[in-house]
């Protein structure tokens, strides 16, 4: 009662003490700000446009990629193909974009296509998604394999300059990263269809009860996985000069780190689209902060699933000050 | 006659060995019989891997839904590496590494269990993100180095006896004691009540965490030793030795019979369905596949295999 009163530092630290599901959802933030900061005090140069600008870069189509992984998550289900997905797209269009881009965009549209396929057939059959897509991964490789066998293809002009935009006093990477935060975030926890959705995720019985259409709302899910993996492809291509197959083999694993470093939970379809990006780009960064410390590449991988456990350490402990 | 097929279709292994036997059919059909022997030779000496790897992931998968080991692919490479650095091509040696495989597996086990115990992580992530600590540490040990095994244990790993290789003899012999071990011990049952569901098995005095234990660090300590085999048999480690046992494993156990949603499990199908999976990349190679074209099938023929074999039907 007393707190309202007291000035905003001291009320907001005891608001962080009694409410450790505050917390929770500040942790995101606060470890990429962890991250950042660490960067910055090892190397000042880093804080600045450029610094950023470069560090960030690859942010982009990994914060796609995670949010393609976030949605279906929020039904439950995992999605082990979404790496060889992306780089199908990359080679897609890599062959195709330059030359006849309405011809890439009808493949791309039956790439997303596909994807809802799977997602009915995981719900029809009742498959485990893990298996289902695990071999899906499979067949976008082959197919990317079979269209792209070396590295080559040509990138639209248009991409690369949009990708490389240097945008005025806010570097592009963050801008964009905000831009898709914010339109996941609208679209999945603004809106009523969005509750709905996530209501899938956390108690399909109550929703189906309740009138609306597992199938339809599986379908819908993995549809809009695949359009953001689309998304992820093409942003990537912009990054570099010649796709192929395996450019974005790393990405399924990225993926599922960045939703749930952000705050989702594997279960219940609680996620956070937001949180997401922030834990894509914080995954992104902590590349760069290797390399800021000077450690061997080597352990890039590593340290990315250090940051993973001790994020989810950390969530551990604020849980059981909820439970208290 | 009817009550035989209908025990035989309750079987869910049969489905794995008669597509083995179909896809192998089809392979001899169009050389005309020519290596249809070599065909079987190797298809028993490489599924012997995927077994072993195998046999630990269904124990996992058992214990219910959301159990799955990821880590299996970091834990083939660190412990390959160790086991060939510490044998270092000498046959004296040879007990040590095999002593050490299993440990680092076990070790990364043990990691693993403390992650979903201490820090509850889901088992899903908390395998995702060792296996990447893991391999780390497997990148930076081996510095990317190739040890060569030491010759016998080279000599062990890919002797035969007759066209019969012995590493898929003692795999046979493995597969068997670990059915034995499902379905006549405490431990087995345990997973299996586990699987069917944790709170009536915890009620019913089952040690739930005990059974998880020990079946995290069984799937791991397999893996290691599947490592140190496996530079074994292909004359030194490679960083990407483990790389396809992560969908091995997951199809191995799926297509072989054993349930996703956990409580039910099934060895002889573990060795039916890695002797399909070998066999139909074999075929594809005879009938001249490119490497685009034979993933494409594998995925999608182990997808037709799911949705075949069905998924969860509702137990209530």
């Amino acid at each position: 009662m007393t707190d309202a009163a007291l000035p905003s530092p001291a009320r907001e630290q005891s608001a962080f003490y009694r409410d450790p599901k505050l917390l929770r959802r500040a942790l995101p933030a606060v470890s990429l700000a962890a991250v950042l900061i660490a960067i910055f005090l090892l190397n000042d140069r880093a804080m600045s446009y450029r610094g950023l600008d470069l560090m960030l870069k690859y942010a982009v189509p990994i914060a796609f990629a995670t949010i393609g992984q976030m949605f279906i998550l929020t039904v439950n289900d995992l999605d082990l193909s979404i790496g060889a997905f992306v780089g199908l797209v990359a080679c897609i269009a890599g062959i195709w974009m330059v030359d006849e881009p309405l011809l890439c965009l009808l493949i791309l549209a039956g790439c997303v296509a596909s994807y809802a396929a799977i997602g009915a057939l995981i719900h029809v059959r009742r498959l485990p998604s893990i298996v289902v897509t695990l071999g899906m991964s499979f067949v976008w490789l082959g197919i990317a394999i079979i269209l792209m066998p070396t590295p080559g293809g040509t990138v639209p002009e248009w991409l690369k300059s949009l990708m490389s935009w240097k945008a005025p006093i806010i570097p592009f990477p963050i801008i964009a990263c905000v831009i898709i935060g914010l339109l996941a975030h609208v679209l999945l926890m603004e809106s009523s269809y969005g509750a709905v959705l996530r209501g899938a995720g956390g108690n399909a019985t109550a929703v189906d009860r309740a009138g609306w259409s597992l199938l339809k709302i599986r379908m819908l899910m993995y549809a809009l996985a695949g359009f953001f993996g689309v998304l992820s492809g093409l942003s990537l291509i912009g990054l570099t000069t010649s796709p192929d197959a395996h450019i974005a083999d790393r990405y399924t694993l990225l993926s599922i780190a960045g939703v749930i470093l952000g705050g989702g939970e594997f279960v219940g379809g609680r996620v956070s689209p937001i949180g997401a990006v922030i834990g894509a780009v914080t995954l992104t960064l902590t590349g760069s902060f290797l390399i800021f410390m000077r450690i061997s590449p080597d352990w890039q991988i590593g340290a990315q699933g250090a940051v993973l456990i001790v994020v989810l350490a950390l969530r551990a402990l604020i849980k059981l000050r909820e439970a208290r | 006659m009817k009550a035989i097929a209908a025990r035989l279709g309750n079987q869910p292994w049969l489905l794995s060995f008669l597509g083995a036997l179909a896809v192998w059919l089809a392979t001899i059909l169009f050389t005309e019989g020519k290596g249809a022997g070599d065909v079987i030779t190797a298809a028993l000496s490489f599924s012997t891997f995927t077994v072993i790897v195998g046999i630990g992931q269904m124990f996992v998968i058992t214990t219910g839904p959301g159990n799955v080991d990821l880590s299996i692919p970091s834990t083939i490479a660190l412990a390959g590496g160790v086991a060939m650095k510490i044998m270092g091509g000498e046959d004296g040696l040879i007990w040590l590494g095999l002593l050490a495989c299993v440990g680092s597996g076990l070790a990364v086990g043990a990691f693993n269990y403390a992650l979903i115990r201490i820090l509850k992580i889901p088992p899903i992530i908390a395998t995702l993100s060792s296996s990447l600590i893991v391999m780390s540490v497997a990148i930076s040990y081996g510095r990317g180095l190739q040890i060569k095994p030491p010759p016998s244990f080279a000599d062990f790993t890919t002797a035969q006896i007759a066209g019969f290789p012995l590493l898929s003899i003692c795999a046979i012999l493995f597969a068997i004691v670990m059915a034995v071990i499902l379905q006549r011990t405490v431990y087995g049952r345990a997973a299996l009540a586990i699987g069917q569901n944790m709170r009536a098995a915890h009620l019913a005095g089952v040690k739930v965490e005990r059974t998880r234990c020990i079946t995290y660090l069984m799937s791991a300590a397999f893996a290691g030793l599947c490592g140190a085999l496996l530079a074994g048999f292909s004359g030194g480690n490679a960083l990407n030795m483990g790389e396809e046992y992560l969908l091995a494993t997951i199809a191995v156990v799926v297509i072989g019979g054993t349930s996703v949603a956990g409580g039910r499990a099934n060895v002889p199908g573990i060795w039916g369905a890695a002797l399909f999976l070998y066999l139909l990349v074999t075929m594809l190679n005879t009938y001249g596949a490119s490497a685009g074209v034979r993933l494409v099938l594998t995925g999608l023929i182990i997808i037709a295999m799911i949705t075949l074999a069905g998924g969860d039907k509702p137990s209530r």
